[in-house]
């Protein structure tokens, strides 16, 4: 239990995937300008990425390690998301269009968000069981969802101030996530200090 | 390129023509991706291995050699194939091919070079979702010829790679105050009774965000200057606006999601 707490905490707070290792930064930059958006596009990436890994681990133990082809995983992972992803807009068209209606627009994008092939293939590198591997998909998309709440506020704050005009645009919106990246490293110690 | 767009003035054939002729020249096509298009400061392309990667100028240097070999790889077999890639699977195809050329990478890596592969770790099969590979793929190699593909691919990773050195240069001298782990004697020693240490702030990620957002204002100044120099000489000026920051634009894959543009 104290494991998966340890595993949950950490990719929520201290390995934030956006702010400390830098993954999904698009949709991060992109979607975050509100915070309707922010929180769709943060429930439909903590969905596919509790979806592609509860896939990408059995593909990976069960199939291409025992066939000794684990070199494919690159290949075999982007594939299994993007045909994921594909189906699961279908799906969703079909039985739930009021759920496509709020999440869709948002899917095609998560294909060639690198969290999601990031945390699948993070899984396998830590050697995770399969229940350690769902708590980490679980923490690492509530740590993206946490990072673009948290920063649709700050650029809220950002588009009513006044800028110099060389900054204007994209280089505030950069300076102002290096300090929120630097406000998560308050949570350095934390799991030293909990667990420890 | 926009600008260009929104002047709608007659041309003639010919003209039109000509125009068309000096877009696709060989230099056009390699300073685009050396310096007007750079996928890192104009295309804000990339970001991942751009913030992630550039802690040090070494493993930048590599990390954009192997975006260099994928981008020019796929750009040329997708080149090749782009008759024969039907148009409605072609985004799976583009992938399928790229994932292709980053497994050779990760191999070539882990085979011969064990402790670069450990420092760049999951970046290297994350260039299969970098927007700078799928953004060509659709834009440029599906519709050119492989030779101009090639020459796409070199540049546009050539200005990607200069991009992440210059960061990761940035970054090195002033966090670990190293360059290329060469020690730098100005580091450690004491000025004015102050002693000057490496600024750790640098090599951490809020450092990453802070160089790039610096980074962009430099190249807009740059482009600004080039601008400024062309109206004298009665020159077309480049787009002065770097890609708006809007989901579709920002990540490149807009192909991917048929421009269903998150507003």
């Amino acid at each position: 239990m104290e494991q998966m707490m340890i595993i949950l905490f950490s990719a929520i707070l201290v390995d934030n995937f956006v702010l400390s290792k830098f993954l999904g930064i698009c949709p991060f930059l992109g979607v975050s300008k509100n915070l309707k958006t922010a929180m769709g596009m943060s429930a439909a990436v903590v969905a596919i990425m509790l979806l592609a890994s509860a896939i990408t681990w059995p593909i990976q133990i069960f199939l291409l390690d025992p066939l000794n082809i684990g070199f494919l995983q690159t290949l075999v992972f982007i594939l299994v998301i993007a045909a994921l992803v594909q189906m699961v807009e279908t799906m969703m068209k079909k039985a739930m269009p009021p759920l496509y209606k709020a999440l869709g627009i948002y899917l095609p994008l998560i294909t060639t968000n690198c969290a999601v092939l990031g945390v699948t293939i993070l899984n396998i590198n830590k050697a995770y069981s399969f229940l350690d591997a769902m708590i980490n998909s679980f923490g690492a998309g509530l740590g993206f969802a946490l990072a673009l709440f948290l920063f649709s506020g700050v650029r809220m704050r950002i588009e009513k101030s006044d800028i110099p005009k060389a900054l204007r645009g994209l280089p505030i919106t950069l300076v102002a996530a290096s300090l929120v990246s630097v406000s998560f490293f308050a949570f350095k110690g934390l799991i030293e200090n909990i667990f420890g | 390129m926009s600008e260009h767009m929104s002047d709608k003035t007659y041309k003639s054939p010919d003209q039109r023509l000509e125009e068309k002729k000096k877009s696709e020249s060989p230099i056009r096509v390699v300073l685009n991706g050396l310096l007007y298009e750079n996928p890192a400061f104009r295309l804000i392309l990339g970001m991942c291995p751009l913030l992630a990667v550039t802690i040090s100028a070494k493993s930048s240097f590599f990390m954009g050699l192997a975006v260099i070999f994928v981008l020019t790889g796929s750009e040329f077999i997708i080149s090749l194939l782009r008759h024969i890639i039907p148009d409605k699977v072609r985004i799976p195809a583009f992938i399928t091919i790229i994932a292709g050329f980053v497994t050779i990478v990760q191999l070539v890596i882990s085979a011969y070079m064990p402790a670069l592969n450990e420092s760049l770790g999951i970046y290297i099969p994350l260039i299969v979702v970098n927007c700078i590979v799928l953004a060509r793929a659709e834009t440029f190699a599906s519709k050119k010829s492989p030779l101009f593909s090639v020459l796409d691919g070199l540049s546009m990773g050539g200005g990607f790679m200069i991009a992440m050195l210059f960061m990761g240069s940035i970054r090195e001298i002033l966090g670990s105050g190293t360059f290329f782990d060469f020690d730098l004697p100005i580091f450690g020693s004491v000025i004015l009774g102050q002693r000057i240490d490496p600024m750790m702030f640098f090599t951490l990620p809020p450092g990453g965000f802070f160089v790039l957002g610096i980074c962009i204002v430099i190249m807009q100044f740059v482009v600004r200057g080039i601008n400024s120099r062309n109206a004298k000489k009665n020159k077309s000026p480049l787009p002065e606006k770097v890609a708006s920051d809007s989901a579709c634009e920002s990540c490149g894959a807009c192909s991917a999601c048929n421009g269903s543009e998150v507003k």
